[in-house]
């Protein structure tokens, strides 16, 4: 390094912590050696985010949250996608990556927690870094759900009006609750604005905030690896860990080849299915919003299907409230008890790779409910699904509640001293 | 340290190399991303030409056309109006048109292709206000006793005359412009384009 | 080729991620026919001039401007002088006079928007071409109809067929198939100024031109796809030689 540049750093470095937080956080943060393919899915969230956040900085300058009509009877707000779509140059582009970032956003963010679930990286000292993950999730939920407001589809539309309804469900304050979330008694111009306000300033201000916390939480008790043993322990002479190594440059290489690996799959879906199937954009939703006219069958986006089954699936009223109270509690509850994981979990050994058997099968079970709770949640309900929905939820809740007995009698295999590497 | 010792020689072609196409990637991901900051296929339509009709222009009277959301004067010169040109001559600042303000077919004294149309973009050459039509000549302008008729600009004060010249020592620096345009009969005006394009 | 690799593989996906769905959500409609959707210019251009001259003076297509058609090889003389005629400028949207209030009243409902029909239509493992292009060509004689026009696809349809002096009168053929089901057949009874082959070929230009006006991008956007996960590829590969070169040091 020439003097010149040195001296400019010594100046940085005595007015600002420059030097520190890059070693800090980057070539003197030492993450275990062992990190396998789970591990890619945090830096590529970290990646999503940064498209989503672009992006919308440029669907912003053009899309127009206005629910009046325009001389063709289309609404403004709708006409101005449109208008992105075709008249603004490459603005078809900018769309679909926001569009598809928002699904690959919770690609990522699902495999990211289930990386958590099968190392135990929720387990102590985590625990905290667990909960600022779980509340990002919630506010990707929040943040996803009003930006799908926007197009003012008919999807749009009906999917907003099915899940604000559902606050309606809540004893005594409901109905009053759901029209101040609206600001109008129906689904309207007042709704569309503040979703607007909310989707592109607020939720992601805390979204940023929380990712912040999430890394300052991770750094500061270093991460975990599928081993699931602590690096901490094992230090040389320098207080290095053993099986630590600098994050860069070994994980920003490494790190950089997921990115490219990512970007061609996400950059098909962007190219060649920017509508994957209807899954990602819906076909209703290519039809302005229409309050008079439902479409025959609403479902929402793919990644809340999981939790809209639960919805569904709770039919029963109990202790004089009706099942649709119970369905949003439900629901919400499907969520909330992600919380709750770091003091459920009692087993002996964090990684899956010594858990017993009780364990992988308990996580087996989980992981297939969830998914056909998901491909439920897409169909129309029949009695007959309703049923498999109800047994799923039941199977998804047991996975947590029953954990405290079963992990605890759980046969694990003894945690090594160290991390393996081949 | 350490690295940068060891850095052998393949390490440091792969790492141009990656850094390279990164580059690369980066400047391509940022086109979308410009364009969509240039003017949408709605702004070039509506910066489309625009057609004006004629026919009811009766002699002395203006007519003003919106193209590309900025006025444009087409005003039919009486044979008195055209004479005043001559008056005006020593007094503008560039009497024989030499800035480019405007195309070709329109570098002549009366500043048009047919002498009696004059058709100007309304807009001040200094700092982009309207000016204001001042046709009257004489004292009843409320300009001056000799005015001849002309154009006057509220913002900053500069004059201009019937063919849009400015008068010397004016805060505008140019002529107003004449934008691109053709007869498509003797009747209609096509306003943005000509036959040269 | 490479489209037809493509389209292939989508179909396989699709099949692969949903065909349980299908399964689960069969319900009773009639099966479509594929549509042969074509992004050639001359039928694109004949599939305009279809638009222009029998849909646009009920719908509109009021996302998409004249001067749009110069991306189908028409020129804007062209436009102006064959595809234009209420002395719109070239750069406008394709709008229509008929206010959707007014049609709603004449048809019972106001005739769509017709510019994103195509993606409108679609279903997850269907097209929205192949129900448009069903859907034109089963229009049937039905005098209880107040146009006097019945449709297989789309039951008690509002829109009388625009296409019946070139398809010619058809009519249907209900027989009960003893499970509670019934089975249609169209017969032809009296021809139209067209034969059969040539009215398919005219709706696929029509719904050709119908699927290119839901996405003008459409095209481009897959050119630019293989530009860009050719690179992606490429440059992965990089990345990973230099994360091997990287990791070398650590055992």
């Amino acid at each position: 390094m020439t003097t010149k540049s040195q001296a400019l750093l010594n100046w940085i470095d005595a007015r600002f912590p420059l030097t520190s937080t890059y070693k800090a956080h980057l070539s003197e943060y030492y993450a275990p050696k062992n990190f396998n393919f789970w591990y890619f899915f945090g830096s590529l969230a970290l990646l999503v985010l940064v498209i989503q956040i672009v992006t919308g900085i440029f669907l912003v300058m053009h899309y127009k949250p206005d629910t009046s009509l325009n001389s063709s009877g289309v609404s403004l707000a709708f006409a101005s996608v449109e208008y992105i779509m075709r008249e603004v140059p490459g603005g078809w582009l900018i769309r679909y990556l926001h569009s598809t970032g928002a699904s690959a956003f919770f690609i990522v963010v699902y495999l990211h927690m289930f990386r958590a679930m099968i190392y135990g990286s929720y387990r102590k000292p985590r625990e905290l870094l667990w909960i600022f993950g779980c509340l990002l999730f919630l506010v990707l939920m929040a943040e996803a759900f009003m930006g799908y407001l926007l197009p003012w589809g008919q999807m749009s539309f009906w999917g907003a009006q099915v899940i604000i309804n559902l606050f309606s469900a809540i004893p005594i304050i409901g109905e009053d609750l759901s029209t101040v979330i609206r600001g109008d008694f129906v689904i309207g111009d007042a709704t569309l604005n503040r979703f607007f306000a909310l989707h592109v300033i607020a939720v992601p201000l805390v979204l940023l905030g929380l990712v912040v916390a999430h890394i300052i939480a991770l750094h500061e008790v270093g991460s975990n690896n599928p081993d699931g043993v602590e690096i901490k322990k094992k230090k040389d002479a320098n207080g290095i860990p053993l099986d630590g190594i600098p994050f860069h440059p070994y994980y920003t290489v490494k790190d950089i080849v997921g990115v490219g690996v990512f970007l061609f799959f996400f950059s098909a879906v962007v190219f060649f299915a920017p509508e994957f199937f209807g899954f990602f954009l819906e076909f209703n939703n290519f039809i302005p919003s229409d309050p008079l006219k439902t479409p025959p069958h609403i479902a929402p986006v793919w990644y809340f299907t999981p939790f809209y089954s639960i919805l569904r699936a709770v039919t029963y009223p109990l202790f004089g409230l009706d099942a649709k109270f119970w369905g949003v509690v439900a629901m919400g509850a499907a969520v909330v008890i992600l919380f709750f994981l770091p003091w459920l979990d009692r087993s002996p050994a964090k990684s899956i790779r010594y858990r017993g058997p009780i364990f992988k099968i308990a996580l087996a079970i989980f992981v297939i409910s969830f998914f056909i709770l998901g491909y439920l949640g897409v169909l129309p309900a029949t009695p007959g699904r309703t049923v498999v929905a109800q047994i799923c939820s039941v199977l998804y809740f047991a996975f947590f509640l029953l954990m405290p007995w079963y992990s605890k009698i759980d046969k694990c295999k003894p945690e090594p001293e160290r991390v393996t590497f081949k | 340290m350490s690295v940068d010792q060891k850095m052998d020689s393949s390490r440091r072609t792969l790492l141009v190399a990656t850094s390279a196409a990164g580059g690369v990637a980066a400047v391509a991901t940022a086109v979308p991303f410009v364009a969509s900051l240039t003017p949408s296929d709605r702004a070039k339509a509506a910066g489309a030409p625009v057609e004006a009709n004629i026919a009811q222009l009766a002699p002395g009277e203006m007519m003003t056309v919106e193209w590309r959301g900025k006025p444009v004067w087409i005003l039919r010169r009486t044979p008195e109006m055209l004479e005043s040109l001559d008056k005006t001559d020593p007094l503008v600042a560039d009497p024989e048109s030499r800035q480019p303000q405007q195309p070709d077919y329109a570098t002549n004294k009366h500043r048009s292709i047919n002498p009696e149309y004059l058709i100007a973009v309304g807009i001040c050459t200094h700092l982009g206000c309207s000016p204001s039509e001042r046709f009257r000549t004489g004292a009843a302008s409320g300009v001056s006793d000799d005015w001849p008729g002309g154009f006057f600009c509220p913002c900053h004060g500069s004059f201009f005359d019937l063919a849009g010249r400015v008068y010397r020592s004016m805060p505008a620096p140019t002529n107003l412009e004449v934008p691109p345009h053709k007869y498509l009969t003797d009747a209609t005006i096509l306003v943005g384009e000509d036959d040269k394009a | 080729m490479t489209t037809r690799m493509l389209k292939n593989i989508k179909r396989f996906l699709a099949a692969a991620l949903f065909a349980p769905a299908i399964a689960l959500a069969a319900g009773p409609a009639a099966p479509l026919d594929k549509a042969p959707v074509t992004t050639d210019r001359a039928s694109l251009q004949n599939g305009a001039k279809l638009f222009v001259n029998y849909c646009l003076n009920c719908h509109s297509a009021s996302f998409l401007r004249y001067n749009k058609l110069t991306e189908i090889g028409l020129t804007e003389d062209q436009i102006r002088d064959n595809l234009m005629f209420a002395g719109e400028g070239v750069g406008d949207l394709m709008k229509i006079a008929m206010r959707p209030a007014e049609s709603k009243v004449w048809f019972g409902a106001a005739p769509p928007d017709l510019t994103l029909i195509a993606r409108q239509r679609s279903g997850h493992t269907t097209p929205g071409a192949d129900w448009l292009y069903t859907y034109m060509r089963q229009f049937y004689r039905d005098p209880s109809r107040p146009t006097g026009w019945n449709n297989l696809v789309f039951e008690n349809v509002g829109m009388p067929h625009v296409f019946w002096q070139l398809q010619g009168d058809q009519v249907a053929h209900f027989t009960d198939n003893g499970d509670g089901t019934t089975t249609a057949r169209l017969e032809l009874v009296k021809p139209g100024l067209m034969t059969p082959a040539e009215y398919d070929a005219a709706v696929a230009d029509l719904v050709s031109f119908l699927v290119w006006m839901g996405e003008p991008i459409a095209e481009k956007r897959k050119t630019i796809g293989y530009f860009v996960l050719i690179f992606l590829a490429g440059f992965t590969v990089l990345a990973y030689a230099l994360k091997k070169n990287y990791w070398k040091d650590i055992h």
